[in-house]
């Protein structure tokens, strides 16, 4: 599995498409940031030195940010396996910090501030996740068919995942669950992915249906019909089977009539369930209070002026800094979250068609450069990696698309943001020194 | 390393998922043009640049219509929400009511197909004053795109040339419809005269710029640097031959008189005036006004927007005559010498046929000077009859060929709208009148003199006298002479260069006749309008008519004739003039002719012609019947308005200062017939609560009583009106 078109001596084995695609994606993003705040008539070159502007300031992170990455590229690799479990123990207080000192920056309460600087610790801390979730892989005792180190596995990725949701940061939180395609590839049961789209599936069936619960009994008994004549051999040799079907309906129908309900109206805010309900096109059927039809309100019309700028775009698209949308500041966060629809405004299908390929060539690359470790540590690493950069990209593309819920999470190397510019350097530097040295066997 | 293929099927996700994403954007951005279409229709604001009409000039080179600045106030329907209503209609001094009324009004006008966030119009056209105290304030609502929109309309600076000029007025969705969407909601078009004819020459095109704008309702920018704005193209002016000073003269002429005057200049077809009486300030159809004056200009019997002298079809009378002396001495059935006795009357077929002037049918002259009816109903019988066409049939025939070749009973193609052809009779409709067995030139002789059946308009008579003084031929008549730029696409002038010869004539003929009509104002029926070094080649006329009221004929007051060309021997100028129910041709018609003879000769009134002029003005000629179509409306008008508000006092403000005599009895049956409704509405309720009946016949008498008061009071206020507010 190992890469020897490397030229070894000449970069030191490290992996000049990863940094070259990184730098072309970096380049995308700042261009686009220009592209949202630039208006005719300023002074270009000056507001970039002046370091006011958005696309100024991200300039700056970015030269930080290369500053952080070639410290990276010097250090040792072992430096990340010793420290992995230490990095991930900070990253847990920092965030149980964030209840005690956090404080309140647009909206969002993760923010920890020293001084004039201020960090998301729950931005960092999907970094020390995934470092310790490769060390604790490297371990020679550790076998993930047994369900106790799968449940040891799942606990250091689910708990900054419920310290994120608890800090209103669904859409960070919701970032850890994507460390389940890495243990998939460690050898977690498929079963459990089938299970858990299924579930998954049931939940969408549920919701489609919450007002009309006749039709989704309905489909419910005919799957189980179809099940128990696909089984029908099975099921004469074993009585048993059946009962398993029908108690899987009745669960499926008891799960809609029940949990559905429960969860949202219960464990979900108000808010968080209208999201869900207004991606599927729906009015939520549960909900009551006026703030969250408000904040509905709020993101129904960003979703509406994302897809406007998007089709906007068309074939070719407007042209750079020519988007009609964009220079006349429809788009609410466009500089963010929203950041794509400049892309799709801007350079059209092509475009976004161009941006999304290179993405898909730099996840490829990511797998195929985790599987050409030698050592468990990185491998599981470089999962992760890929893991979280997918999901990012899916639910962000999707969330202006118009096809996922409102959750705010940044498009990787694209949007405007310090700590996000820098996370994600950083955790695409650690693995390509981890790459270089992936003749070792690290522990 | 186990678990190697998953790999695999993990790349299968990645790349699957970022296929869905791809196929999203390709709905997205490829399949469906309509998040496009409403991010264009979001972001960008078209402004329209109204062009200017082109201006009409007189035969002089003086602008007899010229365009003024007014201003649409435009609002965006969009942003309405976010916007002070409160304070916007402070700001306009309006209250809120209004101001929703106006708005809704507005928006039923816009065309479905347009987006709530493109401006319309809340007030079009608002004047000078309402523009200087909004304007100042109207900062505050720019972001709400909220602004004044530029556009012209018509000026008269003359204030005369209604109907030949006509008016301009929004077009409606018919009338987009039928240009193949040329036109959009809210331009104007030419609807009438001059304006409604050249209306592809006189419009122009209209201008758009599309600006860029932000969710503010800024402007950020242009929209690719111009690449979809058009400019305005001003509309092309045009040359008229309307001498204004003598249109004006005419018009003030007919003030308050029903009729019409036509002046052609033979030499080319140019109408030099072409006047309708009653006419109205071309002035009030512009601006805001229009909608008031049409309705009230519709309503008004004596129908001010009528064009009576390319419409009006009438008998021209003794007008007719030298026609009928044409035919006859073309036919060689007479010649100049030729005579008839005449005994004050024509006495045939059991008839008698009064002459004006007292018979003197010693020749063509005497008789045309004179006007003497036995001697052309004696030849109009003799064309009819005569024996070398064979037949009553054929003989009419021939005459009707004559006629219609000189003009009559044919549109000639003016270039104005509303043209009327007149009317002559077929044989076929005396067939029907009086079977085709019974009929003869007795049955219908007194079309031989103008009257009865045979209609004209006062243009088609003074075409026929170009006729006459160009000795043949004519140019159809018109107005434009001249178009500005123009090209061999502009066809539309290209007629009226053809000199029109129908029928040939020998030049002796014509000449017999000018020298009658000569006489005509010499020494006979209209030799009171002899100007002094012009001879006036004329004919008079005095048409009988009657007119049906109540199911009866009534016979009324003449129509007063005049036609006539000047100076005899080189025509300049030809004119008909007509004013009905006003009496003989020679008391009113004639001395209208001779004051735009000389206003045109000399391009100027003496003193005593300008008094003469005036007291023409202040002279109101309507004939009696008017009044009473006129009471018989407005009581008409108030009846159904009370029938439908139960309010009385609409009436009175419905009525014109000073209100006629009202028909009375009208409204008290109308107030009757709701109490009658009232009772029978009672008793039904009565009848259905059957308990109480008593109280029940108490409140019915009462009712009846009070109705009965109110009744009383309205006699009252009728009969003392509120005075209207003077402007």
């Amino acid at each position: 599995m190992t890469n020897n078109n490397q030229n070894i001596n000449l970069h030191k084995g490290i992996d000049g498409w990863l940094i070259l695609m990184y730098l072309i994606m970096v380049t995308i993003g700042i261009a686009c940031i220009t592209a949202v705040e630039f208006r005719p008539g300023e002074n270009l070159m000056k507001s970039f030195f002046e370091f006011k502007k958005n696309y100024s300031k991200q300039l700056m992170f970015f030269f930080i940010a290369i500053a952080f990455a070639i410290f990276i590229l010097l250090t040792d690799s072992k430096l990340f396996t010793l420290t992995a479990n230490l990095q991930y123990a900070i990253g847990i207080i920092l965030m149980l910090l964030v209840f005690v000192i956090g404080s309140k920056v647009k909206g969002t309460e993760s923010i920890i501030k020293i001084g004039g600087f201020q960090f998301q610790p729950v931005e960092i801390c999907k970094l020390f996740t995934a470092l310790c979730l490769a060390k604790y892989f490297s371990r020679p005792e550790v076998d993930f068919q047994q369900s106790k180190h799968q449940l040891i596995v799942v606990a250091i990725a689910l708990t900054p995942a419920i310290f994120s949701i608890a800090q209103h940061e669904t859409g960070v939180g919701l970032v850890y669950f994507s460390f389940f395609l890495m243990m998939y590839r460690e050898g977690l049961p498929a079963i459990y992915l089938v299970l858990g789209f299924s579930f998954g599936g049931l939940v969408l069936l549920s919701l489609f249906f919450a007002a009309k619960p006749y039709i989704f009994m309905g489909i419910i008994a005919t799957i189980a019909f179809i099940a128990a004549y696909i089984l029908r051999k099975q099921i004469k040799r074993k009585r048993n089977i059946l009962v398993v079907i029908l108690l899987i309906a009745a669960g499926c129908i008891g799960f809609q009539k029940v949990g559905v309900p429960l969860i949202f109206t219960k464990v979900l805010k108000g808010y968080q369930s209208t999201r869900i309900f207004s991606t599927l096109g729906m009015d939520n059927p549960y909900a009551t209070d006026e703030k969250s039809e408000a904040k509905k309100n709020g993101e129904e019309y960003n979703v509406k002026q994302s897809k406007l700028a998007i089709g906007n775009g068309e074939f070719l698209g407007k042209g750079y800094m020519k988007g009609t949308l964009t220079n006349g500041s429809f788009v609410p966060e466009q500089s963010t979250d929203f950041i794509f629809c400049t892309i799709g405004e801007s350079f059209g299908f092509l475009g976004s068609a161009f941006y999304l390929i290179l993405y898909a060539l730099f996840l490829f690359r990511l797998t195929i450069i985790a599987e050409r470790q030698r050592s468990t540590f990185s491998r599981v690493y470089a999962y992760c990696v890929a893991s979280i950069f997918f999901f990012h990209i899916l639910i962000n593309i999707g969330m202006v698309t118009g096809i996922m819920p409102v959750i705010g999470i940044p498009l990787p190397f694209i949007s405007y943001g310090g700590t996000s510019l820098l996370s994600f350097t950083i955790m695409l530097f650690i693995l390509i020194r981890l790459d270089a040295d992936r003749q070792m066997v690290l522990r | 390393m186990y678990n190697a293929g998953r790999l695999r099927i993990i790349q299968i996700i990645f790349m699957g998922s970022i296929f869905i994403l791809l196929t999203r954007l390709f709905t997205l951005q490829v399949l469906s043009n309509n998040y496009a279409d409403v991010a264009l229709d979001e972001s960008l604001i078209k402004k329209i640049i109204y062009p200017q009409r082109g201006i009409i000039f007189d035969r002089k080179g003086r602008p007899i219509v010229t365009n003024n600045l007014v201003y649409d106030l435009m609002i965006t329907p969009s942003q309405l929400k976010k916007m002070d209503v409160i304070d916007f209609c402070q700001t306009l001094n309006i209250d809120t009511t209004t101001f929703y009324k106006n708005f809704n009004t507005a928006l039923n006008k816009k065309s479905l197909l347009k987006s709530s966030s493109q401006p319309l119009a809340l007030y079009e056209m608002i004047d000078a004053t309402m523009y200087n105290n909004i304007q100042e304030n109207l900062y505050k609502f720019d972001n709400f795109g909220v602004y004044l929109q530029e556009r012209p309309i018509r000026n008269y600076p003359y204030s005369a040339g209604a109907h030949v000029l006509g008016y301009v007025a929004q077009v409606d969705t018919a009338y987009i419809r039928r240009s193949n969407g040329f036109y959009n909601q809210g331009d104007f078009a030419g609807k009438s005269g001059l304006e409604g004819y050249y209306e592809k020459i006189l419009m122009g095109q209209r201008g758009v710029t599309v600006l860029q704008r932000d969710k503010n309702n800024k402007i950020v920018g242009s929209y690719e640097n111009g690449k979809y704005d058009t400019i305005a193209v001003p509309g092309r002016n045009l040359k008229s031959s309307l001498d204004i000073k003598v249109q004006m003269l005419a018009e003030k002429l007919l003030h308050n008189k029903i009729g019409a005057i036509v002046a052609i200049d033979p030499k080319d077809g140019s109408i030099i005036a072409l006047a309708s009486g009653p006419s109205y300030d071309p002035n009030l159809l512009t601006g805001g006004s229009f909608r008031a004056a049409m309705r009230s200009m519709g309503a008004n019997p004596a129908h001010p927007l009528f064009n009576n002298a390319v419409s009006m079809k009438s008998p021209p009378g003794s007008a007719f005559k030298p026609l009928g002396a044409l035919i006859a001495l073309d036919l060689g059935l007479i010649t100049p010498s030729y005579g008839v006795g005449c005994s004050g009357g024509y006495n045939a077929c059991g008839r008698h046929v009064n002459c004006h002037g007292g018979g003197h049918g010693g020749s063509l002259r005497s008789a045309m000077a004179a006007s003497c009816n036995s001697y052309f109903i004696n030849i109009f019988r003799r064309v009819v009859d005569d024996s070398a066409a064979g037949g009553k049939v054929n003989g009419y025939l021939t005459w009707k060929r004559y006629v219609n070749q000189f003009g009559l009973g044919r549109k000639l193609g003016i270039d104005i709208t509303g043209e009327s052809g007149g009317y002559i009779p077929d044989t076929a409709r005396f067939n029907k009148e009086f079977g085709f067995e019974k009929w003869s030139s007795c049955s219908m002789f007194t079309i031989g003199i103008g009257q009865d059946k045979m209609e004209a308009t006062p243009l088609q008579m003074a075409n026929f006298m170009c006729i006459i003084a160009n000795k043949g031929h004519y140019y159809p008549p018109h107005f434009i002479t001249g178009i500005q730029d123009i090209t061999k696409k502009d066809t539309l002038l290209n007629k009226y260069l053809v000199k029109t010869e129908p029928v040939h004539l020998a030049d002796t003929l014509y000449d017999i006749v000018t020298k009658g009509m000569e006489d005509v104002v010499k020494n006979g029926t209209a030799k009171n309008i002899k100007i002094k070094n012009v001879e006036i080649a004329g004919k008079t006329g005095t048409v009988e008519n009657a007119t049906v009221l109540n199911h009866k004929v009534v016979k009324q007051k003449d129509h007063s004739v005049f036609t006539c060309f000047a100076p005899a021997d080189s025509p300049k100028i030809a004119v008909c003039v007509y004013v009905r129910n006003a009496g003989f041709g020679a008391t009113v018609a004639a001395p209208m002719a001779q004051l735009i003879i000389k206003q045109y000769l000399n391009d100027s009134l003496d003193k005593k012609d300008s008094l003469a002029a005036n007291t023409w003005y202040k002279k109101t000629i309507f004939p009696p019947y008017l009044k009473e179509l006129k009471e018989e409306q407005d009581s008409i008008a108030a009846f159904n308005e009370f029938n439908r508000t139960g309010d009385s006092s609409y009436i009175l403000s419905y009525l014109p200062t000073p209100p006629p005599v009202l028909n009375l009895d009208s409204i008290l049956i109308a107030k009757n017939n709701a109490n009658i409704k009232l009772q029978q509405a009672n008793k039904d309720a009565a009848i259905k609560n059957k308990t109480n009946e008593d109280e029940k016949k108490k409140e019915l008498e009462k009712n009846n009583k009070e109705n009965l008061i109110n009744t009383k009071d309205d006699k009252n206020k009728i009969l003392k009106p509120k005075p209207k507010p003077k402007n």
